[in-house]
């Protein structure tokens, strides 16, 4: 049985369906709708965790995750906040940060040696003497962090979904119901989102007390989410929160597993606030507690944290909590109230009929504990005497609970993102909200306005403004009464620094008043460097509960108000979120060409070339130099077949085509002739190479332009945004997707074709870069000579859906020819055969057609083409040039790309394809040289690596270098004679 | 993110758009080398409204935008065509 469980309280729990889960390994049970601290606390457990730097026993704070506290491991998960995950059957939770047990941590000795341990320790200890730092290491990085992440982890499934809506409401509380609402109103047509944290709509309306009776948040509750429910024009996500605003309200909505990416037209930010801390001795105990955290586990889950309590407060919200706590039967043994006026509202004067005892002008100063820290022996209360100070005298309470209200600190998050103004007001000690970005709107407490019909109108208010910011208006504004009441109210200085410490402002890093003082006093005194050299703010919570005193202690050391001492900036997200979050599903777009199948059919090893899927090579992988050189001798000798459809292609048409053609690229176009096809090379501005293919005229106003498999994007685009500036007569399309292609290559790649189409293909009606529109096995083609292989061969351009007959068609005419498909590899090393480059891998991103040594490809008489200028005045000033080599001997040690070409000691050049070629048995390549190297017959060294791979370690000997001799290209056929068959 | 209104498409996310650099003009064919370079490789990089080249990729269409880059508040888009009225040719010298 649950020891602490309230018979008649806990409205979220169902106690018709009991859960077992275990924590620490220890069988524990709770009911369906408990969290883990809930369960946990009905059990009577005390402690849920270590403190991160003191290994101190902690438990909740908040209820509400506020605080590191909570933090436990479930399962494989890490970092599960306790105080707001749900339990499940079976569910396996352990402690974090524990050296041993949680009752018995090994490591609870480091509470002892806080001295040793002073704010920026680990800035200054371990340093000295030298090499000190790498014996500590270890041990510190067994100590950091918190949890453990299960590297065998498997990646679950995590998706993303787009979401819109006129108006998103953040936060389901009074305000949020409200706005929500209001909104909704507006017209049938709006629609709203609204965004709940927890599984229940309700917010403080479904834990807090707003009046005497206890009666007006149930009721309240039930009014609202009632009336919200029935619309249909809003969409409720409870268990979500929005983790950021992003410029134009985008807002990424983390529901589960599933991030929305919502866009709004306006937002609602009712995001409430985080109660704050009163800093004492001690404040860390288990027991001591907000009263929003006791009013969470009575109200919510029917959970009795205590069984006598003294309570330090200075707003109605201490008194609202002291008769929940009476109702669920806990004795309040004192009232330390902070103010020393009486308060007059209806709150106090319930407390008062019931004989509660109350100390004005006093405060908790200290919890004296258990041994072992393992809870409250009693707490002691002093008058103070002025900020921050007690007088001698005090008086003892014995109790186990020790619970305080005395400020809030708005949940601005959202409104911090956007970049929104909190400034401090020094009369109500609270960040209240100034100047908010256009279309967002702010309601309720997280705009301090504590008062519940207010904080209802004002979210009335809020709704209505965001439903007008979205196009939707409907009566007038809703308004507002200017009464905040007396809830809510925040103490200005709700610190109380001890001699013997353990104050704590920050309960994440076990941060104590001196510590922030030491931080200032020792030079870290801005309110950016403070927090980095104490940490504080930087832990899981990120400041929800540390900030506030944090930067009124800057403020006070550096003699600053608190707007002087500013805010550090705040940025998205607002709370943890996975990584399986942000990456979502595993999409890996694929691009498979119209012959994708057949090439899989025959055995294709298939490779990445950007999107696109192509075939290595064909056969057995263990075969795979093998099957390379059988393709080479298919191509050289007989005839082979490759599919190109990755080749981009672009169409010109217009009387203007063959000008645009001129400007973009580098050679001349205007005296091509119709049915010819000539090479292109592109520059951009600087001169740099960026792309090159074949130019094929059909026509006076009609070019079709091949262009890289990746490059062609980048052509399509810039020669558009020139023609955006030029307007010449020129339609310019981007036909990549619709055409695919193949090469038909070999001696017998006319025998093979003639049988396919009625086209003459013979030399003297069909020459070299001749280019024709064709039928080829019924289909529509257009036939290109050229030879990037350097053999006979025709490129076949045909519409997409007719690639696989128009493969299928060759390779059946070729079959009484030994036809073989050849793949990317056989292809790279022909065109090298014949010293073709390949853009991006023989150019890197400064080369220019000089270097490259394509001075013929330069147009000399044209005023302008894109990068002429610059590549004119790049003529003086020549510091490589490309060339291809050969290296004698039988098995020379072969350079691999980007090796490096050394003269003298110094770097001169690097590799950029090598290859052993098995049509002229030898190796041959290409690689920048220093121009005076670049002469045929000269010699130049390169440093290749005879790197083993032993273990993980890699043994490069440097000394070994390779003797490689400039040739003229091409390497093979340089009359070019077997293309011109 | 940031939503931008192509003149074309509509107010779409900005990630569709690809950055085209400011809106200058290109320096006649016969310019000196320094005009040259300046055009080349500098920019203004101005805080304030500038002109700017921008490309919603999946339209393959350029437009101009005038932004403040103090505030990064778009003020306005138009196609090119509202300012390139005219063929330029490069044999008539430079464009004004």
């Amino acid at each position: 049985m649950n020891r602490n469980r309230l018979a008649d309280k806990g409205h979220f729990i169902d106690r018709s369906k009991p859960l077992d889960f275990t924590f620490d390994g220890k069988r524990y049970m709770g009911f369906e709708g408990d969290t883990i601290t809930s369960a946990l606390m009905a059990n009577d457990v005390k402690i849920i965790s270590r403190s991160f730097k003191y290994h101190r026993p902690r438990a909740t704070l908040s209820m509400a995750g506020h605080d590191a506290n909570p933090l436990v491991q479930v399962g494989d998960e890490a970092n599960v906040v306790a105080d707001t995950r749900a339990i499940e059957a079976g569910m396996v939770v352990e402690a974090q940060n524990v050296s041993g047990s949680l009752e018995n941590d090994r490591m609870q000795y480091l509470d002892k040696m806080g001295k040793f341990l002073p704010v920026g320790f680990y800035y200054k200890a371990f340093y000295k003497p030298k090499g000190a730092w790498k014996r500590w290491e270890p041990m510190i990085r067994r100590m950091a962090g918190l949890g453990k992440v299960d590297l065998k982890a498997h990646h679950g499934y995590f998706d993303k979904q787009y979401l819109w809506a006129d108006v998103c409401v953040v936060g389901g509380g009074p305000a949020g119901l409200a706005a929500a609402l209001e909104a909704a109103e507006a017209s049938p047509d709006i629609e709203v989102v609204l965004v709940e944290e927890t599984a229940h709509l309700g917010g403080a309306l479904s834990y807090a007390r707003f009046d005497a009776a206890g009666a007006r948040a149930d009721a309240e509750r039930k009014k609202l989410v009632e009336a919200v429910t029935a619309r249909a024009n809003i969409r409720v996500l409870t268990g979500a929160y929005c983790n950021g605003w992003f410029t134009d309200h985008f807002l990424p909505i983390i529901q589960g597993n599933r991030m929305f990416k919502l866009r709004a037209k306006a937002v609602v930010v009712a995001t409430g606030s985080y109660e704050q801390p009163l800093v004492f001795r001690n404040n860390d105990l288990p027991g001591v507690m907000y009263g929003s955290a006791v009013q969470r586990l009575i109200n919510r889950y029917g959970v009795k944290p205590g069984s006598r309590a003294v309570i330090a407060t200075s707003n109605a919200d201490g008194y609202a909590a002291a008769l929940d706590m009476m109702d669920a039967g806990i004795e309040v043994a004192a009232i330390a109230d902070l103010n020393s006026e009486r308060p007059h509202h209806e709150l106090a004067d319930a407390v008062a009929d019931r004989g509660i005892p109350v100390s004005l002008g006093a405060t908790v100063y200290e919890a004296i504990a258990k041994p072992h820290l393992n809870g409250i022996e009693s707490a002691r209360i002093a008058k103070i005497t002025g900020e921050g100070r007690v007088a001698d005298r005090h008086d003892t309470f014995d109790c186990d609970l020790i619970v305080s209200s005395i400020g809030w600190q708005p949940a601005a998050n959202l409104i911090w993102h956007a970049g929104g103004k909190t400034p401090y007001n020094d009369a109500t000690a609270m960040f209240e909200i100034g100047e908010l970005p256009e279309g967002m709107h702010a309601a309720g407490s997280v705009a301090s306005c504590f008062l519940l019909d207010t904080v209802i109108e004002q979210g009335r208010a809020a709704g209505w403004s965001a439903a007008k910011d979205a196009g939707f208006t409907r009566g007038a504004m809703p308004t507002v009464r200017n009464d905040k009441g007396e809830m809510g109210q925040n103490h200005p200085w709700p610190i109380f620094e001890h001699e013997k410490g353990k104050d704590f402002v920050d309960f994440d890093e076990d941060l104590q008043i001196h510590d922030l003082n030491n931080a200032v006093h020792e030079g870290y005194a801005h309110i950016e460097l403070m927090k980095r050299f104490s940490t504080c703010g930087m832990g899981p919570s990120q400041g929800r509960h540390s900030w506030l005193n944090a930067i009124r202690l800057n403020a006070k050391a550096n003699g600053l108000s608190v707007n002087e001492a500013g805010m550090t900036t705040q940025r998205p997200p607002y709370t943890a979120e996975k990584i399986g979050v942000l990456a979502g599903r595993s999409f890996e777009p694929k691009r498979f060409t119209a012959m994708h199948n057949r090439h899989v059919e025959a055995g294709g090893k298939m490779m990445l070339a950007g999107l696109w899927y192509r075939p290595e090579f064909y056969g057995d992988a263990s075969r795979r130099a093998e099957n390379i050189r059988e393709e080479v001798a298919a191509v050289r000798g007989g005839v082979g077949l490759i599919d190109v459809s990755t080749l981009g292609g672009l169409e010109l048409r217009g009387p203007d085509a063959a000008e645009m053609m001129e400007r973009m690229y580098t050679w001349a176009y205007k005296k091509q002739e119709t049915g010819r096809a000539r090479y292109t090379l592109m520059t951009d501005m600087t001169g740099v190479i960026t792309d090159d293919g074949v130019a094929c005229r059909f026509g006076d106003n009609h070019f079709y332009v091949t262009a890289t498999t990746s490059g062609v994007d980048g052509v399509y685009k810039e020669m558009l945004f020139w023609n955006a500036q030029w307007r010449l007569k020129v339609d310019i399309t981007n036909v990549t997707g619709a055409y695919c292609g193949v090469n038909i290559a070999g001696p017998k790649s006319r025998e093979v074709l003639e049988k396919l189409t009625d086209e003459d293909l013979s030399a003297g009606a069909f020459p070299y870069m001749g280019v024709r529109m064709a039928t080829v096995a019924g289909i529509p083609c257009r036939l290109l000579r050229v030879g990037f292989v350097g053999e006979l061969g025709f490129e076949i351009h045909c519409p997409a859906h007719s690639g696989e007959a128009l493969w299928d068609a060759i390779m059946a005419a070729g079959k009484d020819h030994g036809i073989r498909p050849f793949g990317v590899e056989c292809q790279r090393l022909l065109r090298l055969e014949k010293g073709h480059i390949i853009v991006s891998q023989d150019t890197d991103g400064l080369t220019n057609p000089l270097e490259a040594d394509m001075e013929w490809a330069l147009a000399k008489k044209r005023p302008f083409f894109i990068g002429k200028r610059s590549i004119e005045i790049q003529r003086d000033h020549l510091h490589r040039k490309l060339v291809g080599f050969e290296i004698a001997g039988e098995n020379p040690a072969m350079p691999k790309e980007c090796h490096l070409v050394i003269r003298d000691g110094e770097i001169v050049g690097r590799v950029t394809s090598c290859s052993y070629s098995p049509t002229l048995k030898k190796a041959i390549g290409l690689a920048y040289v220093a121009p005076d190297q670049a002469e045929p017959g000269s010699s130049f060294e390169v440093r290749v690596d005879s790197g083993t791979m032993a273990g993980k370690r890699v043994k490069i000997d440097t000394s070994k270098t390779v003797t490689c001799k400039v040739v003229k290209l091409p390497f093979y056929d340089p009359e070019g004679a077997r293309q011109e068959l | 993110m940031k939503i931008m209104t192509c003149p074309l498409n509509g107010p779409r996310n900005i990630s569709e758009f690809a950055y085209g650099g400011e809106v200058k003009d290109l320096p006649a064919p016969g310019c000196d080398d320094a005009t040259w370079v300046d055009y080349v490789y500098l920019q203004e990089n101005l805080a304030g409204v500038v002109k700017e080249w921008w490309y919603h990729t999946p339209t393959a269409f350029w437009f101009i935008a005038e932004r403040d880059t103090r505030t990064d508040t778009i003020l306005k888009t138009y196609a090119a065509s509202d300012v390139f009225k005219e063929r330029v040719d490069f044999s008539a010298g430079p464009r004004e």
